[in-house]
């Protein structure tokens, strides 16, 4: 490796790098055992530069409490037991940055799976559609804004990417599909559709979600529309 | 009643909460949330972002579990990692480095740690050989890494605020880092 690529991984370590030069290690990291050998034994030493702030206060009780009942709300990303063996090698797990994660991993969903695959008709598009999902979901500052109407969750990522979980929700009419859309001000822009059906309908959102967005989620004719027909069934605190 | 996971690796942990045992949840938490909380402070310099880095990054740890691979790293360097990089997404966000990230926090005794006087005493011994190797830093590199990973600064923030050219923060940061790998993994006697 160069100069610059071995300083590019040291800074990566210690977090010191904007969006960009993160991306540009990540993509380095996919293609490099020796840059991924660097990154493992700088970030050891990163995290042994943490143990030398241990002994300051220590945190409240609730936060683990808090911590244990967060994750009996949240749901978790499954890595399917068949992994591709080439792109096992890539995995980039250690510093759960999404997007290396979501790039290198073929990721399964678990609970989800099942409604996943139903209503999506190809491979490809499937992978994409989980990709999605898990780079979201494994966001460290993902934002989750519960809905109204009924029970489910908006989970954006700080890029704005978001996904939509709906529970429970019936399939929809013959002939009819849900659709969702994000709005902001007066503009309703269509943001993906999908079958319902009963458990969890998990969808990622064609549009980008930011401060002051609404999703909403109508019943539409099963081609899908441009602008919604009906009065919404779902909506989003506002984001 | 909870499992006793005493005989369990930290990875052995993560492995269980991949399948979704929040008690193994519960244990990391034992294990790694007082260094966790304790690097979250030095960066966001107030308890309740503290908190909150800690649990975003518990919780983005109780979601991709299923993606560790204990070949890139341990598993409580992993779960600190993710604490981290919450925690400066937080101060970098919310501008909130209020104190000099140079100074050494008052107190730093672990007579109150939680948990058994054996992992207090080694808590403090980790604590005080990770500290001995910074102060074995020539100063222009130890600033140049504990700014970034204390003060979580970028390496163009730093290069702004301390006047200097990018390239050299980045060869310095390189040269510190890998000198503190250096000390790190010298033999105790050699510190």
């Amino acid at each position: 490796m160069d100069t610059e690529s071995h300083e590019l991984i040291a800074a990566y370590a210690l977090d010191a790098l904007d969006d960009d030069d993160r991306r540009r290690v990540e993509e380095l990291l996919e293609v490099s055992a020796e840059a991924r050998e660097e990154l493992r034994s700088f970030v050891e030493v990163s995290a042994a530069m943490a143990m030398a702030t241990v002994g300051d206060s220590a945190p409240s009780a609730g936060l683990r409490d808090r911590i244990l009942a967060g994750a009996k709300a949240e749901p978790q990303v499954v890595v399917p037991f068949e992994r591709p063996a080439t792109r096992r090698v890539r995995l980039v797990p250690v510093l759960g940055a999404a997007t290396a994660i979501a790039a290198t991993i073929a990721l399964g969903l678990g609970l989800w799976a099942t409604s996943l695959r139903s209503d999506l008709s190809t491979t490809r598009d499937a992978l994409a559609h989980e990709r999605t999902v898990g780079s979201v979901l494994a966001d460290p500052s993902a934002r989750t804004i519960n809905l109204e109407k009924t029970e489910g969750k908006l989970v954006v990522d700080g890029a704005g990417t978001a996904v939509l979980i709906v529970e429970n929700i019936e399939l929809a009419p013959a002939g009819k599909v849900y659709e969702a859309w994000v709005i902001d001000g007066d503009i309703a822009k269509p943001a993906g559709l999908f079958p319902g059906g009963s458990g969890r309908s998990v969808v990622p959102l064609a549009q980008r979600v930011t401060t002051g967005s609404l999703v909403a989620v109508t019943i539409e004719d099963a081609a899908g529309a441009t602008q919604p027909t009906s009065s919404p069934i779902v909506t989003s605190s506002p984001a | 009643m909870r499992r006793s996971f005493a005989h369990l690796s930290d990875e052995a942990l993560v492995a269980l909460v991949a399948r979704g045992q929040e008690d193994a949840l519960a244990e990391l938490y034992d294990r790694i949330g007082r260094i966790a909380y304790g690097i979250a402070l030095r960066i966001v310099r107030d308890d309740r972002l503290a908190e909150d880095a800690v649990q975003d990054g518990f919780l983005s740890a109780w979601r991709t579990a299923a993606t560790f691979n204990p070949e890139r790293a341990k598993a409580s360097t992993w779960v600190i990692t993710l604490v981290h990089r919450r925690a400066v997404d937080l101060v970098r966000r919310e501008q909130r480095r209020r104190a000099d990230p140079l100074d050494d926090e008052a107190g730093a005794s672990v007579a109150d740690a939680a948990g058994s006087a054996e992992e207090q005493a080694w808590l403090g011994f980790e604590r005080d050989r990770v500290q001995r190797a910074l102060a074995e830093l020539p100063d222009p590199q130890r600033e140049a890494i504990e700014l970034a990973y204390y003060g979580g600064f970028s390496q163009a923030e730093l290069a702004e605020r301390l006047g200097l050219p990018l390239g050299t923060i980045k060869s310095r940061m390189f040269a510190g880092l890998a000198r503190l790998r250096e000390l790190l993994d010298e033999p105790l006697e050699a510190l």
